[in-house]
């Protein structure tokens, strides 16, 4: 019998699903080698199905997304329980992605924006998400929105995480080959390269030995040059602070990196990090000049935290101290 | 002045004492400090002192992880602009500190739980003056506060 394999989604985009999808016709290898028992975003198989199964009868639990909600947290723990291993998937899985930036605004800010205060929103009674509601006679129900985002590893044991937003069809193939002949790293690894991106990227070599930036520039306000280092250009670049092994892409595509890797196993928090080592490339010792510098970086929680703050040490706003 | 501390009554204002992390550097503000002991110059007893090689050497993630643990301020003492020990350590603190400030206040942590001080060692009264300071500072603001909303753990589901 062919090891069965889970697929699910928790607060995502779908990009991750799309990462499987990119496996073209590798995935025809992929279907050939185990039984997908459970993908509700391309096959009809419902929960109660997953939880008809024995306890541990799945071989993996590919999960992407951050934890929002009272029924993705169900499902976590559900899968847990059918699966032997689980992996988080993709950026939010793995450090809570960019839905965990909402941690910056409490439950009640989010859902007065969503439903309230944005322009397009018709919303005259200002009626925000009931857990319950009744219609017709029946009782609905929806999933409680909890307070705080949280990855995955947050809610339940996960065994290993494929970082990315979203990971690399190349990624996920060596993976499930892995799963297949059993040749997998200890527990908790990272299934990906642990060095910079930095030291894979094809720019590597223009890269100036002390970078000095006199000015920071977003993509939209810089002619980029293809083949001279980002930061060399004054884009702000996380590749110094980010992990490899997503092959380069977004420089390929000229853009620069934005950290979805994460961090390498040597940085406890990512966030810190990655606005330390741009902090430092400020090319000035001048104060006045370091703030003018500086200011080209509006939203640094949001520039290094963009896909890891429910898992900094600082994982929201703080709530404002009692009065 | 703790009567100024707890105007409303609340027990736990008035009882409140500020925990300050300070990162000194070995070669400047860390001989101030020793240099305050030893001329005897009382200083408010808040500050929590980790000596370091350098004011360069403080990786914003331990700001971020003594704030995490329950600090309500987080002090960095270096040498003076030009007197690094290492030549440009201190600049890069101060690079640092500007960036990790504005991101603190976006976190919730007001600009005043975060100071970043240029020291000298024969500076020991100012090491007082900025010691006292910052406490006062901290003081009232009150505690940092930073757990996990309590929703969080009302809403949590029993699997």
């Amino acid at each position: 019998m062919k090891p069965k394999v889970a697929f699910y989604w928790c607060a995502s985009c779908g990009g991750c699903e799309e990462a499987v999808v990119d496996l073209a016709e590798k995935v025809l290898d992929v279907t050939a080698a185990v039984d997908i028992v459970f993908w509700p975003v391309a096959l009809d198989f419902k929960r109660k199905d997953v939880e008809a199964m024995p306890d541990g009868s799945i071989a993996a639990a590919f999960i992407n997304g951050a934890i929002r909600t009272s029924e993705q947290e169900e499902m976590a723990h559900l899968l847990r329980r059918k699966a032997q291993v689980v992996i988080a998937f993709g950026a939010c899985a793995q450090t809570g992605g960019v839905p965990g930036l909402a941690n910056l605004y409490d439950r009640a800010s989010v859902l007065a924006a969503a439903y309230r205060e944005s322009p397009s929103t018709a919303n005259a009674e200002g009626v925000l998400p009931q857990t319950h509601y009744p219609v017709n006679g029946e009782a609905l129900e929806l999933p409680v929105f909890h307070e705080r985002v949280r990855a995955l590893e947050q809610v339940i044991p996960v065994d290993y995480s494929i970082p990315g937003c979203p990971p690399t069809p190349k990624l996920l193939a060596d993976a499930v080959a892995a799963l297949l002949t059993g040749r997998l790293p200890e527990r908790g690894a990272v299934l990906a390269p642990d060095k910079a991106l930095c030291e894979e990227c094809p720019r590597r070599d223009s890269k100036p030995e002390k970078l000095a930036i006199q000015q920071f520039k977003r993509p939209h306000e810089a002619l980029i040059e293809t083949d001279t280092c980002l930061l060399a250009q004054g884009l702000l670049c996380l590749g110094p602070a980010t992990r490899g092994g997503c092959e380069a892409r977004c420089i390929q595509g000229n853009m620069p990196c934005t950290g979805c890797f994460g961090a390498t196993s040597r940085v406890r928090d990512f966030g810190a990090k990655a606005l330390s080592a741009i902090a430092s490339l400020t090319g000035s010792n001048d104060e006045a000049e370091i703030l003018r510098i500086l200011e080209n970086i509006p939203d640094p929680a949001g520039t290094f935290y963009r896909y890891s703050l429910p898992v900094a040490p600082l994982p929201a706003r703080r709530a404002p101290a009692a009065q | 002045m703790p009567e100024a501390s707890a105007p409303n009554g609340q027990f736990e204002a008035a009882a409140f004492e500020p925990k300050i992390v300070a990162f000194f550097c070995n070669w400047c503000t860390y001989l101030a400090a020793d240099l305050a002991g030893t001329s005897r110059l009382r200083y408010a007893p808040n500050v929590r002192v980790v000596r370091v090689m350098c004011s360069g050497r403080v990786d914003p993630q331990f700001v971020l992880e003594a704030f995490a643990q329950g600090a309500d301020g987080v002090l960095i003492g270096g040498c003076h602009p030009g007197d690094c020990h290492y030549q440009e350590g201190n600049y890069k603190a101060l690079r640092r500190y500007h960036l990790l400030r504005r991101m603190l206040e976006q976190m919730g942590v007001e600009p005043e739980r975060f100071r970043l001080e240029w020291i000298s060692a024969s500076e020991g009264e100012r090491l007082r003056a900025v010691v006292n300071d910052m406490v006062e500072q901290v003081r009232a603001l009150g505690p940092l506060n930073n757990r996990p909303a309590p929703q969080l753990l009302e809403e949590a589901v029993v699997p």
